[in-house]
């Protein structure tokens, strides 16, 4: 992509990538309607995630980073598109291959009492991965989930290892959940909200944690928030999704100095700051994200757009580069450059 | 209890009885509500924010223990109201927004009947058709068409159901809002725009707020006067300038600088604090800061700190500002 100097190494290469679900309609409404209505949660979303960076997917709830999240690990199978990871096409792989490529990409919850088994000791949790992925190497297993739990901070190993979820805190909950993302030594590691439900006390911990298993691991970050406050500590670059659909992707830095796309600049305008100083004063756009039933035409941002024309409800704005390494969805972005 | 106070709490206890024991949810607060202010009340989870919240409008469950004095507006004690008063109380003076509006809103009701209702309840003597003309004045009024007074709760978004629910706060004329983590569950352009709304309703009708919330940032945009809560007490207490300016609580220093903030450089590492907020059933002896605090002394694993006046206005709950004298004197005790 870029002119000069060497190609950085893409790990993850996500095309025009589609997750439409079905309504669910009575028969009667089929036998009348004849045609059949979508949810568009993902409508054609292309990224790259370069190896050993975080890339941070934003929006807010409905706009699909979750789904586009879920779609890029193939917990959900996509509608079209395709998602090219270090070379190879998940999307048509099988099932027993796409198993066998699952220990490279491990996924970190927002709940972890939600997705730790309150039957498990922590030791089973975390060595879980390790038993379905190298059942072969059993006798180093123990070793292994030590080695792994006092690097996230769960220390000492061996007074957790048997303890169980309820008995340890929500900030040592987490610290399992990344232990067991960890254990299988993947190269893509999705971590959907992972310090949503922390306390703010709590979560630079837990951010700091993330950052230097990061460097010691060799990891790629897809990391999913709704708080930009957050995504600037972590993320090196950043996607803003809205309603399905990419609105702009930049290094962090600019996109929070010079964000393109209006409704790009609507969130960041939106996200409070903790100096009293410094209360808003800009208006916000007008509405709430649209039904994406039934998404606006052309640009499906412009019912809301302050400084919408005629050609934004016709046309679709294309993802295009706007500067170098800086994508924006928007007719009118190089007014803001 | 001067003429601008409007919601006086005295030495607050709330204490609930579990399986696992005796939790002492709040233990010993005291402060007041002026006239017109928006306090903000923020703390980590289970520091006894919500527990307070309710405790105002005296709607904890029955295995709370609650004790101390909260008067409004130089009345009674609402602690000992009877049954029928407290239920006045709370529909004429003061009003609660909780989180996640669809658990407050009946799905099988309009949203006019539940304005109506309110009227209905609380002043039987307005015929209907004024009662229905005040809610349509009303929802216009918060920026929703008069139509969707026909509307059902699931037919309006998110942040339609929460102004409808500042709605049902005002349509009695009360005087405090209590806000519980009101705007959590919404999405960023939404909540700020509802941020906007209540800064509105203040201007325009006078109201006080507590705004109950875990988002410090929310609280710098909003309130007038910020309470910081910790582990059931208050630890510091003044005016939002002052305390974002000049934190004095070790606990809010720290707090402060392990918020993410958009506007600065990200280059500037978040601090992290040590350990997690302490499990209530089994408290930290003296201030239950202690096993945290970066500036910890001998004396404050052995006594509670007392509120002190670090500044006119300013109250901060460590030893830090206790005066010599009362340190002293308060050492002296423990080593006898």
């Amino acid at each position: 992509m870029t002119a000069f100097g060497e190609k950085p190494s893409t790990l993850v290469e996500v095309k025009d990538l589609k997750k439409w679900y079905p309504i669910h309609k009575t028969f009667l409404d089929r036998v009348l309607a004849g045609s059949q209505n979508y949810v568009r949660a993902v409508d054609g979303i292309s990224l790259s995630i370069r190896r050993g960076e975080v890339f941070g997917l934003a929006g807010e709830s409905g706009s699909g980073k979750t789904t586009t999240g879920r779609l890029i690990v193939r917990l959900e199978d996509p509608t079209s598109g395709e998602i090219l990871f270090d070379g190879r096409d998940l999307a048509t792989l099988s099932a027993e291959d796409m198993r066998k490529e699952r220990r490279r990409m491990q996924v970190i919850f927002q709940d972890p009492m939600a997705c730790l088994n309150p039957r498990m000791s922590l030791g089973q949790a975390i060595g879980h991965g390790l038993r379905i992925h190298y059942p072969a190497q059993a006798d180093s297993h123990r070793e292994q989930i030590m080695e792994i739990m006092e690097k996230v901070g769960l220390y000492p190993a061996r007074y957790f290892f048997n303890k169980f979820p309820h008995q340890i805190s929500g900030g040592q909950r987490q610290r399992v959940v990344i232990a067991r993302a960890l254990i299988t030594r993947p190269e893509l590691v999705l971590a959907d909200e992972p310090i949503a439900m922390a306390d703010v006390s709590v979560r630079a911990q837990l951010l700091a944690l993330m950052n230097d298993l990061r460097d010691e691991f060799n990891l790629t970050y897809l990391f999913i928030t709704h708080d930009l406050a957050t995504a600037k500590y972590i993320c090196d670059r950043i996607g803003i999704l809205y309603l399905g659909k990419m609105v702009e992707t930049a290094p962090i830095q600019t996109l929070y100095a010079k964000p393109l796309h209006p409704y790009t600049q609507a969130l960041l305008a939106a996200v409070p700051v903790p100096n009293p100083h410094e209360r808003r004063t800009t208006p916000l756009p007008e509405g709430e994200i649209p039904n994406p039933i039934d998404p606006p035409s052309g640009c499906r941002f412009h019912p809301r757009c302050p400084i919408a024309q005629a050609i934004c409800s016709e046309e679709e704005p294309p993802l295009r580069e706007i500067q170098k390494d800086h994508l924006a969805a928007c007719h009118f972005a190089e007014q803001f450059r | 209890m001067d003429a601008h106070t409007l919601l006086q709490v005295r030495d607050l206890h709330v204490a609930y009885r579990t399986r696992l024991g005796h939790v002492s949810a709040i233990d010993g607060i005291s402060f007041d509500v002026k006239k017109g202010e928006i306090l903000g009340l923020v703390g980590e989870s289970g520091c006894g924010k919500s527990t307070l919240g309710k405790a105002l409008l005296r709607m904890l469950p029955t295995s709370a223990r609650i004790e101390g004095e909260i008067t409004y507006e130089g009345g009674t004690n609402l602690l000992e109201l009877e049954q029928h008063a407290l239920r006045d109380f709370r529909g004429r003076r003061a009003s609660m927004m909780f989180q996640d509006p669809m658990t407050s809103l009946n799905p099988v009701q309009r949203v006019d009947e539940h304005i109506l209702e309110a009227i209905e309840v609380h002043e039987p003597e307005t015929p209907k058709e004024a009662a229905l003309e005040r809610a349509r004045t009303l929802i216009e009024r918060l920026g929703i068409q008069a139509q969707r007074l026909r509307a059902y709760p699931h037919q309006l978004s998110g942040g339609m159901r929460q102004r409808i629910m500042i709605g049902l706060g005002l349509v009695l004329n009360a005087n405090l809002i209590i806000a519980d983590e009101a705007t959590t569950s919404l999405d960023v352009i939404v909540e700020a725009k509802l941020l906007d709304q209540l800064r509105e309703v203040r201007e325009e009708f006078g109201l006080a707020m507590i705004v109950i919330t875990h988002n410090i940032a929310l609280v710098a945009e909003l309130a007038d006067r910020v309470a910081v809560m910790y582990a059931g007490r208050i630890a510091e207490l003044g005016s939002v300038y002052e305390v974002f300016d000049h934190p004095r609580h070790p606990y809010t220093q720290g707090l402060l600088k392990s918020v993410p903030n958009i506007k600065l450089d990200e280059t500037e590492e978040l601090y992290k604090m040590p350990g997690e907020p302490p499990n209530l059933t089994h408290p930290p002896s003296g201030c239950r800061f202690h096993p945290r605090c970066p500036m910890v002394m001998p004396i404050c694993k052995e006594r509670e700190p007392t509120m002190v006046e670090a500044k006119p206005g300013h109250d901060v709950h460590c030893w830090l500002f206790a005066e010599d004298a009362l340190k002293d004197q308060a050492s002296g005790k423990v080593a006898s």
